[in-house]
């Protein structure tokens, strides 16, 4: 009896197992994780004018603003229709940091303080320094997509925004990229 | 003890019964749980669909995108009626787009779309739509998926047996539906027989533009020409015209038109018709037509009116036409992959006839003729028919083919799409349809090369179908799966306007040719300002001319003053961006056309005469970026005489 009722149960299996999905027609499942889903950054476009970050990532001097970006999972925002104004520490920026900061920054439990630092470095519209200048001219203060807002001083042809100067800019698709010698930290 | 056992292991029995015979059950459930057929329409999200499938709209004048398996609507492109989505037909660039001998017509009813060969195989270049009401045909640029030219067929009316294509794309046909006096003369509707023509038109399209130009139209008899294929592969230098009205009714043709048991394909050699023309063998006829064509660098359509027409009288040239008698009516004249079969479907009889190519050709060379119908020879139907598929179906109206042998012919009264063999002629599926379908596509399916893996049937009626929306209704396209014996059916869908016919390729055909924005260097736009430095505003008398340019996120200028009322205000709207997917659109506050919606490189007008005094705004349509809503202007409207001076701005400056 107790083996009828064993070949019973395993029958029983065998036939329910029958019933799920033949292989191969379960759900498709996706290849990339849920936290950092695939967006606008992985648009294959050879065509368009260059957005913020494929210029970013084709100079060498911002492999660390690069690096940071990519750390603090922020890429989207930088293929984004913007417009965006975005102040580029370079390397050597980074580099004056006080030694530990950045490597503490890149920890994935400071990810979010890392996007923060490098938030504060966009603006959202298109200021080259022309218009950086006519901001500065008229008094108006720049604010940036974490709410700051920072000020702009031109002393003859320098700008410097938030402490940082104006050493280089480029126009982008989405905005434009000023390139600056600091990181600009909070007050 | 044991006995509980026992009756335990019976329940357990019953209950493992129960399932498996549940389990079995599935199998044999009908709609989308049935052989994963949901799973084979389903495209996930971020996927892209197999095909491409462009669905006229019928009575809308548009064609619509769809993809396939997925039946997902990509875009409608404004081919014969006005948009103001698009300012097709609004702004002053395409107005000319829909100049006719008749004027400004800004509708029509599209619908055979078919696409451009080479090779008999189609080649993702151009899809060409007639209108039938004020007979024209348009060339769509599928790189671009924009109208780029329309023509209109002098001598026609009701342009229905158009627009399609031959081989390597030298000819696209149009054949008129209803003959008229030609020319065109106040005459006694009575008269109709002998003095009513039917001109079959033949455009050359050149090969590297794809520009299109009458080459000639033969001048039939006055029968109704309803739908055309080109020969294939053996059969190419031939064009087949199916003929209904044949009796020369001028009346309730529901009866008068369906006397005779048989009506005629018109056989037309236009490699014999070339032969004429090269060698002067034509009439010059004045006929007035419009020839409309968009400059993609100038981003702006001119209309030419053309004043001749050259014409080739079939009873003048003996080998040019030849008529194949077929029974009742004739709907669809379908050539096979294979260029051998032309089928006939009789919409008022109950079966199919194939004509075989080589006997035709075998009955002109011995003329085995029954006969003429104004002096062209009508072929003895028994010495041109292959086969006749017997008993397919209530009411035939089209077929195509997926390349293996099989042939596919939808069947209106009986609501039903049949699966039956070439050469044998027997009926091998049958699908129903929801409801009343007319014509169906395979991609590729009416070339030398199709993919027979899909097969879209269009239905005019769905009553229970959908969610009812009132009394009207929309009507469906319903996906069917023919890689097996059996045609399945695994989508349907609702589509825009009437989706009388359509034309399918594979999406890596057309995919690889797509302009992802317009060059601004390029741009010869007369009015275009290529950067902020060069925008301005002109007076000219009561014209404003304001040269203007968007970018994220802002119009240059955006402040103007000087604008009197009784002024004639032309916007001119460059997009300066040259990144893909950023349009920017531009509303003006009273303006009596559309929004406009600009391309990124590209330049559009449009117009507005202020008649109040105030301060008016005006702002971006197109959700373009973040600072989208900061995208707006000021327009400063004086009283007429006024002395404000003329002044812009963009930030005070």
């Amino acid at each position: 009896m107790k083996i009828l009722n064993r070949t019973m149960i395993l029958l029983g299996m065998i036939l329910i197992g029958s019933c799920s999905a033949p292989k191969g027609e379960t759900a498709i499942e996706s290849t990339t994780p849920a936290t950092h889903p695939k967006g606008q950054a992985s648009v294959v476009d050879d065509v368009s004018e260059k957005n913020i970050l494929q210029v970013a990532m084709s100079s060498e001097a911002h492999t660390t603003l690069v690096a940071g970006v990519k750390a603090a999972e922020i890429e989207h925002v930088l293929v984004n229709a913007g417009p965006l104004t975005v102040f580029a520490p370079t390397n050597e920026a980074f580099a004056a940091l006080p030694e530990g900061t950045l490597d503490n920054l890149l920890k994935p439990e400071n990810k979010t303080a890392l996007a923060t630092i490098i938030t504060r470095h966009a603006a959202p519209g298109s200021y080259n320094p022309e218009a950086l200048k006519k901001e500065a001219l008229k008094g108006r203060k720049l604010y940036m997509a974490t709410g700051d807002y920072l000020e702009i001083v031109v002393n003859g042809d320098d700008i410097t925004v938030g402490g940082a100067k104006v050493i280089g800019s480029i126009q982008t698709s989405n905005g434009v990229i000023n390139v600056v010698d600091k990181v600009i930290l909070p007050n | 003890m044991k006995i509980k056992a026992f009756i335990i292991s019976i329940i357990t029995l019953s209950g493992i019964l129960l399932l498996s015979g549940s389990c079995g059950q599935n199998g044999n459930q009908t709609g989308a749980l049935k052989s994963n057929m949901a799973e084979r329409s389903f495209v996930a999200p971020g996927e892209l669909d197999e095909f491409y499938a462009f669905i006229s709209g019928g009575f809308s004048g548009q064609l619509a995108v769809y993809g396939l398996p997925s039946g997902r609507l990509f875009k409608v492109i404004p081919v014969f009626s006005v948009d103001a989505e698009k300012a097709y037909g609004f702004n002053e660039e395409t107005k000319p787009m829909l100049n006719t001998s008749f004027g400004f017509v800004p509708w029509d009813d599209a619908h055979h779309p078919d696409l451009s060969q080479t090779n008999g195989e189609i080649d993702g270049r151009w899809c060409f739509i007639n209108g039938n009401n004020t007979p024209r045909i348009a060339r769509v640029n599928l790189a671009t998926f924009e109208t780029e030219e329309i023509i209109e067929l002098p001598n026609s009316a009701g342009n229905h047996s158009s627009s399609f294509v031959t081989e390597n794309t030298e000819y696209v046909v149009a054949g008129t539906r209803f003959s008229v006096p030609v020319p065109q003369r106040d005459l006694p509707i009575d008269e109709y027989k002998g003095n009513f023509k039917g001109a079959l038109s033949f455009l050359k399209v050149d090969p590297n533009s794809g520009e299109m130009s009458i080459s000639f139209q033969v001048m039939m008899p006055g029968f109704n020409f309803d739908l055309a294929h080109p020969g294939r592969k053996a059969s190419h230098g031939w064009m087949f015209f199916s003929t209904y009205n044949t009796e020369e009714a001028n009346s309730l043709l529901e009866v008068n038109a369906s006397q005779k048991d048989k009506d005629f394909i018109a056989a037309i050699n236009w490699k014999k018709a070339e032969e004429l023309i090269a060698n002067g063998e034509f009439e010059t006829m004045n006929s007035e037509y419009a020839h409309n064509i968009y400059d993609e660098s100038k981003h702006m359509a001119t209309t030419i009116m053309e004043t001749s027409v050259k014409i080739l009288d079939p009873t003048k040239y003996p080998g040019l036409v030849y008529f194949l008698p077929t029974p009742k009516s004739p709907h669809g004249c379908d050539v096979d992959p294979s260029g051998e079969y032309i089928i006939g479907s009789g919409k008022l009889a109950a079966s199919l006839t194939a004509h075989s190519f080589t006997k035709m050709l075998d009955a002109i060379e011995n003329k085995k003729f029954d006969g003429d119908a104004y002096g062209i020879p009508i072929l003895n139907y028994d010495d041109v028919v292959s086969g006749v598929v017997q008993g397919a179906g209530l009411g035939p109206l089209h077929t195509e083919f997926d390349g293996i042998g099989n042939a596919y012919t939808t069947f209106f009264i009986s609501s039903e799409v049949v699966k039956w063999k070439l050469g044998t002629w027997e009926v091998l599926d049958r699908q129903p349809t929801y409801y009343s379908v007319g014509h169906l596509m395979i991609p590729g399916g009416n070339s030398q090369k199709p993919f027979g893996k899909y097969l879209v049937a269009m239905n005019k009626i769905t009553k229970d179908r959908y969610l009812p929306t009132g009394p009207e209704l929309t009507q469906s396209a319903q996906l069917f799966d023919i890689s097996g014996d059996k045609m399945e059916l695994i989508l349907d869908f609702p589509t825009i306007g009437e989706p009388h016919y359509a034309a399918g390729a594979p999406a890596d055909l057309i995919k690889i040719n797509q302009k992802k924005f317009y060059n601004l260097e390029d741009n010869k736009h007369p009015y275009a300002a290529k950067s902020e430095k060069e925008t301005r505003v002109e007076r000219k008398g009561n014209e404003v001319h304001i040269y203007m340019t968007t970018i994220r996120s802002h119009f240059a200028p955006d402040n103007i003053e000087g604008i009197k009322v009784g002024d004639k205000v032309y916007f001119h709207v460059t997009n300066l961006e040259q990144d893909y997917d950023v349009p920017h659109g531009i509303a003006m506050i009273g303006a009596n056309t559309a929004e406009l919606l600009i391309m990124p490189g590209q330049t559009e007008t449009f117009t507005w005469e202020p008649k109040r005094v105030g301060v008016w705004p005006f702002y971006c349509t197109d959700f373009c970026s973040a600072l989208h809503q900061e995208m707006q202007g000021y327009v400063r409207v004086s009283p007429r005489g006024s002395n404000v001076p003329l002044k812009w701005s963009l930030d005070g400056e």
